[in-house]
């Protein structure tokens, strides 16, 4: 039973475990890209500009109440069409491919982006207003006051947050499968149609997620004792 | 932008909604009661019963819902023992392999919201029902699980949408909802733009209905203060 699992060229095992590869690497770079998003969008809805509120209002809406299958359906057909556009203005006229890999992190990393947008913004709005004004006191503003007072606070509170953003995104990867990447889905989708063991390969697929899960949640504990070293309780400003 | 096709499209992507409401809403009144006996199962203090309801979350929530509606829809029917049982009519059938995927995990997502709303019920509330003789079949029917239902209501909310949106994945399993009916439309037009907004609208209009809807309920029901 378990000989479908070898390594090599008779066996699915290798397959199955740079599938694993590849679903970590595209969901690490979905998330980051996804948390660079959610800092520009948290401050966009932090700021007092109308019109950057609007457009951050409107996205995270959109990603929320919209399936993601929809999302990753629109960059997929119409992600390579988009960059041709743009390369059109800047005068480049030759036909663009986007790989899967790209348009699966780009997609994920929209999807992700709109959740980590809410958790960012929840972690500065918890920073103690008197962080700010201390900080403002001490003479520093923009970037000093962001980047050395708020920034180090908002990690630590945003991270259990990102963590549980991690997760969403983990499972979101599943999705770009249907665009081509091999990914644990995919790869378990090719096993199970080229040995007709379907039962045995989604199981294999479900066993990997879970694995990564589970790996994921102690790192992601280690780090959040890491960043909180230095607080004896919560709720303390 | 071609104005033309959005609105030809329009009319057929609606015809997908009916399929789309009736998914969601079948598997979610069967993932409710599946929630309920999960949750009730997990702070039961019995071991035997709470261990097994501690994997199955676990399980549903650590897995993509692409991965689980493939086990149950290609893995399942690999066995000739499943296919020889009365139960392949049903598991042969895209429609019912959706419903039931979608029952398993809204059961799981909405179990752990239902036990939150159970534990938030003050102590203090079960001591008074104690206090005027009620037992505790009639103290969790009258007391506990009013409390519940308006503690859990807003989360709950959310958990609708996410079923609404989760049941675009059965057009993989060749269901023509929303999405799928979207998608052929994409591949054959390679407007992904125009069909993406006509398609997004209908969701976000039938979302924004049932965020209407709960708010509605949660005005209706009041709120309650935990303690």
């Amino acid at each position: 039973m378990f000989e479908v699992f070898s390594f090599g060229s008779s066996g699915w095992g290798d397959e199955m475990l740079m599938g694993a590869l590849m679903t970590v690497l595209v969901s690490a770079s979905s998330l980051l890209l996804g948390i660079l998003i959610g800092i520009i969008f948290a401050a966009c809805k932090l700021s007092n500009i109308f019109i950057l509120k609007i457009i951050a209002n409107t996205y995270t809406t959109i990603i929320r109440g919209i399936p993601e299958l929809l999302v990753i359906y629109l960059l997929f057909f119409g992600g390579s069409g988009a960059v041709m556009y743009i390369a059109k203005i800047f005068g480049y006229d030759g036909y663009i491919e986007l790989n899967a890999f790209t348009i699966g992190t780009i997609a994920v990393g929209a999807i992700s982006g709109a959740y980590s947008t809410e958790v960012i913004r929840g972690a500065v709005n918890s920073v103690h207003k008197g962080q700010f004004e201390a900080g403002k006191t001490l003479g520093l503003n923009g970037y000093g006051l962001y980047g050395s007072v708020i920034f180090p606070q908002v990690a630590r509170i945003a991270l259990p947050g990102i963590g549980n953003v991690w997760q969403i995104t983990l499972k979101d990867t599943a999705l770009i499968s249907v665009t081509g990447l091999v990914e644990i889905m995919r790869q378990s989708r090719i096993a199970a149609g080229s040995t007709h063991e379907p039962f045995i390969f989604y199981t294999a697929a479900i066993i990997l997620y879970l694995v990564i899960t589970r790996l994921s949640n102690i790192l992601f504990d280690k780090a959040e004792n890491t960043y909180s070293k230095g607080f004896v309780s919560k709720g303390v400003p | 932008m071609r104005f033309e096709l959005m609105y030809e499209s329009f009319f057929k992507i609606i015809e997908g909604i009916p399929l789309t409401l009736q998914v969601v809403s079948i598997s979610t009144v069967l993932g409710l009661a599946l929630a309920i006996i999960v949750a009730l199962m997990r702070i039961s203090g019995r071991k035997s019963m709470s261990i097994p309801a501690y994997y199955f979350v676990y399980l549903i929530r650590g897995t993509p819902l692409l991965l689980q509606l493939y086990f149950v829809y290609y893995g399942l029917g690999q066995f000739s023992f499943i296919r020889e049982s009365i139960l392949w009519p049903i598991l042969k059938e895209p429609y019912w392999c959706g419903i039931i995927t979608l029952t398993i995990s809204t059961g799981a997502y909405s179990s752990e919201i239902i036990r939150g709303g159970i534990l938030s019920v003050s102590k203090n509330f079960i001591e008074a029902s104690g206090a005027l003789g009620l037992n505790k079949i009639k103290t969790f029917l009258l007391i506990t699980l009013p409390i519940t239902v308006r503690q859990a209501l807003p989360a709950y909310g959310n958990e609708l949408i996410l079923m609404v949106k989760a049941s675009s994945l059965i057009s993989i399993i060749t269901l023509m909802e929303i999405t799928g009916i979207a998608r052929t439309i994409i591949s054959k037009t390679y407007a992904p733009v125009e069909i993406f907004l006509v398609a997004g609208s209908i969701y976000l209009i039938i979302n924004f209905i049932i965020v209407l809807a709960v708010g509605l309920a949660e005005q209706k029901l009041g709120t309650v203060k935990a303690n």
